[in-house]
């Protein structure tokens, strides 16, 4: 394949609640943050890549607002992975040598309420509550229920994912709770779903974000490699089959599929990534992808986090943004956020939050359907 | 709890009652059934009607069966917030059918604690009203759900 492909901008606005704004004026606002740091303008990108699922046309409604320069729109939808969807679609154009210079938005504004996995086809009755549950904290829920009954994993070593992210979340200025969840304080929280309390689910938030992307050539062209962020290895899978998926999504075997593709690109293994940002929509979820990721064996996702593992200053520490569960979760600008974090951690400048010596990183997301994506950067 | 406060398959009046779900066949003699699709070439067993096969890639042989009746408590959780209309907390679950096929549904006629719901329990598949699990919405309509294999027939 050609040239590599480097990030030279990126950023993200604070997640939040934006009743006054509409979409493309949350997009813009990230979109024009990630020129910004890179000092770029809008008439230097060639295309734009856009995620969100709840407006449509997204991105060139984007563009009326900075800068309708005519060029090359793709608007992504893919559940939780849009916004990692779009940046792949960017990444793409680059290696094909389509592009070399292009932009990579992710933006949405959350509905308020609970979300329901809408059933395919067309049922006589709305299943939910009746032929079980399609709601986001059952779904998880189950996943979360299968590892304790594979492992005898306990509702508390789930809840302390809880507990870890959101004390994460309390040293990054752009997550939208700040507040430590001490261990009694998640576990008697609300309960939603069995073993998820309210504590144990992804914050309903807005939000957007966005990455340039370069050529190699062009980066150096350009002088900007000092802050560039490579990108190894990037990997989007489907569902395979497996079994009961008709009847119990699978995040698992869409991840594991991912993780392998992506490590086999970069020529990685789970030992060389110093830092990830994975997709914890519920306390439940993080603790699986632990195992899917390959951070440790199977069975052993309890004893990470018990043994702190994966927190700030341990082993391999996982979603030191806050996560989804306290960072907040606006499903398409999620997977450019994830990329934000980690490329920001590779060029030193994450602050109090900081990952000390970090030169690689991976970020994952799964959108329920099923889509993994998963991207490995480097500091360049 | 006492059994005759569910339905079982010969008990549905088959009148003007429609399935709730695409998979769910009323006879005219009021029995209730779940359909499914078994693929000839590799054995698996769908929910519902299917042409071809997720599993395998076969574009044809799949036929139609009667899932079965009994089988074993896969996963579940205990619902406690959903949507207003709906009776919360309930036993969101997932079995294995002893005949082959995992289905969802709702798990009743026992205490939903999920410290007293052991995995791997025996469940049996029985029809009743959809109204007792969501209210208006389902009047009229006949669904599926599990009852612990231990609960005595009616
Ligand atoms: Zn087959």
């Amino acid at each position: 394949m050609a040239d590599n492909v480097y990030i030279v901008g990126t950023d993200m606005i604070r997640f939040g609640r934006f009743d006054d704004l509409g979409v493309p004026e949350i997009g813009a606002e990230a979109a024009l943050l990630a020129l910004d740091d890179c000092g770029l303008a809008i008439s230097d990108m060639q295309a734009l890549y856009c995620g969100n699922l709840g407006e449509g046309m997204t991105g060139q409604k984007i563009l009326a607002l900075i800068g309708q320069t005519g060029i090359p729109v793709v608007n992504c939808t893919n559940a939780c992975a849009t916004g990692a969807t779009a940046f792949r679609e960017g990444w793409a154009a680059i290696k094909a040598g389509i592009h070399d210079l292009v932009l990579c938005v992710g933006v949405e504004k959350m509905p308020r309420g609970m979300l329901v996995r809408r059933p395919a086809g067309f049922e006589p009755v709305p299943p939910e509550g009746l032929i079980g549950s399609g709601t986001m904290p059952a779904v998880f829920s189950h996943v979360g229920m299968e590892h304790m009954r594979q492992y005898g994993t306990t509702f508390e070593q789930f809840a302390k994912i809880s507990v870890k992210n959101h004390h994460h979340s309390t040293l990054n200025p752009k997550a939208m709770y700040r507040k430590e969840t001490p261990l009694e304080m998640v576990m008697e929280a609300e309960m939603i779903a069995y073993p998820n309390t309210k504590l144990m689910c992804s914050a309903n938030v807005d939000g957007s974000a966005a990455a340039i992307l370069v050529s190699e050539r062009k980066a150096r062209e350009l002088g900007l490699m000092d802050r560039a962020v490579k990108v190894r290895a990037s990997a989007l899978t489907s569902d395979p089959y497996s079994e009961r998926n008709l009847a119990m999504p699978d995040v698992n075997s869409a991840t594991r599929l991912a993780a392998r593709q992506a490590y086999d690109m970069a020529g990685l293994g789970p030992d060389d990534i110093d830092l990830i940002e994975l997709h914890d929509c519920f306390a439940t979820a993080e603790l699986v992808h632990y195992e899917n990721l390959g951070l440790c064996r199977d069975g052993e996702g309890g004893r990470l986090i018990d043994a702190g593992e994966t927190a700030l200053g341990g082993r391999i520490p996982v979603n030191v943004s806050g996560g989804l569960l306290s960072k907040g979760h606006p499903l398409g600008a999620t997977g450019i956020a994830n990329i934000y974090e980690v490329a920001t951690h590779l060029r030193g400048e994450a602050g109090a939050r900081q990952v000390a010596g970090a030169r690689i990183g991976m970020t994952h997301v799964v959108g329920l359907g099923t889509a993994c994506a998963i991207h490995i950067l480097e500091k360049a | 709890m006492k059994m005759d406060t569910y339905s079982v398959m010969d008990s549905i009046d088959a009148r003007g009652r429609q399935g709730a779900t695409l998979y769910t066949h009323i006879g005219d003699d009021g029995s209730a059934w779940l359909e499914g699709s078994r693929c000839a070439a590799c054995g698996t067993v769908y929910t519902g009607a299917r042409t071809s096969c997720g599993r395998c890639f076969a574009r044809d042989g799949l036929e139609s069966i009667r899932l079965g009746a009994t089988g074993k408590l896969y996963n579940y959780t205990v619902v406690y917030r959903s949507y207003p209309h709906i009776k919360v907390p309930f036993v969101a679950a997932i079995v294995d059918l002893d005949e082959g096929g995992t289905i969802k549904g709702n798990l009743v006629g026992i205490d939903p604690d999920p410290a007293r719901i052991p995995f791997g329990l025996p469940v049996r598949v029985i029809f009743r009203g959809a109204e007792e699990a969501i209210g208006e919405q389902g009047e009229g309509f006949v669904a599926h759900f599990f009852v612990p294999a231990s609960e005595g027939e009616a």
